[in-house]
């Protein structure tokens, strides 16, 4: 209990001190993270959408293979983006192993099935509900797609925050390829498992404490927005 | 001056659902004036003709013919469902997607729109989330909606079914003016209150097949089949 | 949207800036602390900017094998001879040692503080089945504990001895936790936080001395090594200026690293 409270205590003061180490590490956090969001929700949004109106040969098996990949374990996506990129592996010569843009694509790899799966399910509720009318007012394929995404906007941003909470609080698959080099590569989770290592709990508990408080930051502020999207009355 | 698209004709028309026939085989023809009501009981496939007839429904065999090419009617017909479909979207919003789907500048779609809404009493509501509507609300907005593009046809699919009698009474008479300004309409209905208010004439079905049509006082007076006049009297029919 | 792809593109940016190194280091070497020391001064001095991956020894040396780093300071010196031999450097240059010393439990219940030689300590705690962490993870002080257990030739395994496969923190934690007898480098254990109810119970036999050396990845094999700051960098550890501030580095008032590295031959 008393280690919980000092860490707490720890983390408050890392905060309310702009601590320059906590700013630049929680900077990377975001940043890593939201360029991982924000590609994963390019691919991972109209894919489930398109998987949610198109009926094909193999969808039900593309489905069930989404959902089964939002099972990836981080840390073997971590080891095989890790050999892919390293100097000896198929992608050595962009020299991306230990850089924050391994991080990310690692992040990609994790959440989008995660998003898309999301997105699929959102759309193919509303797209069930939709049909008829849209049909009926003899809309073309792409006014559909549109249409439903935009109309699913809410659900579609709850995809991506999903994507947004695993990818944060990640730490198996970004440590392999990241690294955790001070000053380069170094995120919240990193360094939380980093100073758990030296002992240093209540520092470790102060970052842990700092994440959490991002992640529910981001996703009141995206909550936010969202109201003042419908002005507050849906 | 632009070509009518009425009479509708349905020659041989059959829809199949899991190998199991829904309707038909159905020769139909819904002439260019009149308010016809689709009766029947439940099952009889009253939602399946209507669906049809608006192209909602794939015909397994049989075709559906307007008197020009199906592309240029899609404007000109309208559909009322049973449980209205509402765009998670404010009531402005409702009215003006179709319009604004086929090319009307969004200022003057939301100024119909709104024009609309007071239309069907729901001026006040323009603001609101069509979702968030009372039964009856949403019902009178998915009229408007329909009726709005001015079509020359509407295709209502039981659209009173679960109102309570002043929504009723609110919705037949929109329908009513609609009838006056000339819009051609197709109903079906359990209600035979509602078909005896609102019908030229009627069409009452059985298990998928047309067994009777007829002018509506004729249809009232003496029914000339057996289900019909059994189903007048109050009993059950099947 | 645009603002994030901006960040993006930034991190891309700042990605190609020409002074950048990697080494990898041992986990050992890191929570000593002494990097925080070395770092700033040789970004001041040379102009590098050193990053560190902090790995353990087996991994460290994966890593120059594979041309993921552009150089290596580890400590295992059978382990560094080969990457040599091998050709995944180019040569192996001794810096500075520090040594390695027995914690356990304050009562110290196998009374290692009596013995004789590090090896009597490993027979002591056998004797007595006393809980012994191991690192159990292929590092430099997994390689040293081994050899050292093979030289007092007495049975391991049983429910006392632990391998946990873990780095040195987390091995201290957990020998922390069960109040056990472990082996660590005295920085890592001096530097630790969480030392509960442990304490140095045994060091000083010239065999816990723990060598570091420095070890540049062949650029014959790996083109893109960045061999002029591998240079650099070895002059600066091998300066006077390096020297001064290793062994002046102390912890709690003790000294921690022995600089011997050997002016070029």
């Amino acid at each position: 209990m008393g280690e919980i409270w000092q860490g707490l205590v720890a983390g408050l003061w890392l905060v309310v001190t702009m601590d320059a180490d906590l700013v630049n590490i929680t900077l990377r956090s975001l940043q890593v993270t939201l360029s991982a969001v924000v590609i994963a929700s390019a691919i991972g949004l109209p894919f489930g959408a398109w998987l949610a109106i198109r009926r094909f040969r193999h969808r039900r098996t593309t489905i069930a293979l989404l959902n089964a990949l939002m099972g990836l374990p981080p840390v073997v996506v971590g080891l095989v983006v890790y050999l892919l990129l390293s100097r000896s592996g198929p992608f050595g010569v962009f020299g991306l192993l230990f850089t924050p843009t391994a991080m990310i694509i690692a992040q990609v790899i994790i959440i989008t099935p995660l998003i898309a799966s999301i997105a699929h399910q959102a759309v193919r509720d509303l797209w069930a509900e939709y049909h008829d009318l849209l049909l009926s007012f003899s809309t073309t394929k792409r006014q559909r797609i549109m249409t439903l995404l935009w109309d699913g906007r809410r659900a579609l941003m709850t995809a991506s925050l999903a994507g947004f909470g695993r990818a944060i609080g990640e730490v198996g698959a970004i440590m392999i390829v990241g690294g955790n080099i001070d000053n380069a590569t170094r995120v919240l989770t990193t360094a939380i498992a980093l100073e758990t290592g030296k002992g240093d709990f209540a520092l470790a508990l102060g970052l842990g404490f700092v994440l959490i408080g991002l992640a529910i930051a981001v996703n009141i502020a995206t909550h936010m927005i969202g109201r003042t999207e419908s002005e507050g009355k849906w | 001056m632009v070509k009518p698209i009425l009479p509708l004709t349905m020659k041989g028309g059959v829809i199949k659902r899991r190998g199991k026939i829904l309707l038909g085989p159905v020769d139909f023809t819904v002439s260019a004036q009149g308010f016809t009501i689709v009766m029947g009981p439940n099952g009889a496939g009253k939602t399946t003709l209507l669906r049809a007839l608006h192209g909602l429904e794939k015909l397994a065999a049989g075709r559906v013919d307007w008197q020009v090419p199906v592309a240029d009617t899609l404007q000109r017909q309208a559909f009322v469902f049973q449980t209205p479909i509402m765009l998670r979207r404010s009531v402005r919003d409702n009215l003006a997607y179709p319009l604004i789907l086929h090319g009307m500048p969004k200022a003057q779609a939301h100024a119909m729109a709104a024009d609309w809404a007071a239309r069907v009493g729901l001026g006040a509501a323009l603001d609101q989330q069509a979702p968030r509507l009372s039964g009856g609300e949403k019902q009178k907005l998915a009229l408007a909606r329909a009726l709005m593009r001015n079509p020359d046809i509407v295709f209502l699919d039981e659209p009173c079914a679960s109102l309570d009698g002043r929504a009723t009474r609110e919705i037949e008479t929109i329908l009513k003016t609609a009838q006056a300004d000339g819009t051609r309409i197709l109903m079906s209905t359990h209600d035979i209150g509602q078909a005896k208010r609102l019908a030229s004439d009627i069409v009452f079905l059985m298990h998928g097949q047309i067994i009777e049509t007829a002018q509506a006082q004729a249809f009232f007076n003496a029914p000339k089949t057996r289900q019909a006049a059994a189903l007048l009297k109050g009993e059950i029919v099947e | 949207m645009k603002h994030i792809l901006a960040l993006v593109l930034g991190l891309a940016g700042s990605m190609a800036a020409a002074e950048d190194m990697k080494m990898a280091v041992t986990t050992s070497f890191n929570n000593s602390g002494l990097a925080e020391i070395l770092l700033p001064a040789i970004a001041e001095d040379t102009g590098i900017n050193v990053q560190l991956l902090v790995v353990g020894t087996g991994q460290a040396l994966r890593l120059g094998e594979g041309g993921d780093v552009d150089a290596v300071l580890v400590h295992a010196r059978a382990a560094e001879e080969a990457f040599v031999e091998a050709g995944y450097g180019t040569h192996r240059r001794e810096i500075m040692y520090n040594d390695f010393v027995y914690i356990g439990p304050s009562d110290d219940p196998a009374a290692i503080a009596q013995a004789d030689t590090a090896a009597d300590v490993l027979v002591r705690i056998a004797q007595t089945e006393s809980v012994f962490v191991s690192r159990g993870d292929d590092s430099g002080t997994h390689k040293k504990e081994l050899s050292l257990w093979d030289t007092a030739g007495v049975q391991r395994g049983g429910d006392w001895y632990r391998p946990v496969g873990a780095g040195m923190g987390a091995s201290l934690n957990t020998a922390a936790g069960m109040n056990a007898y472990i082996l660590a480098d005295r920085a890592s254990w001096l530097n630790f936080g969480n030392k509960g109810d442990l304490a140095l119970l045994f060091a000083g036999d010239p065999v816990l001395f723990n060598q570091y050396a420095y070890l540049p990845v062949n650029p014959e094999r790996h083109p893109h090594v960045k061999t002029d700051l591998v240079v650099q960098l070895e002059e600066w550890l091998t300066s006077p200026r390096a020297a001064e501030l290793i062994n002046g580095y102390t912890i709690n008032g003790e000294t921690l690293f022995t600089y011997n590295a050997q002016p070029e031959s």
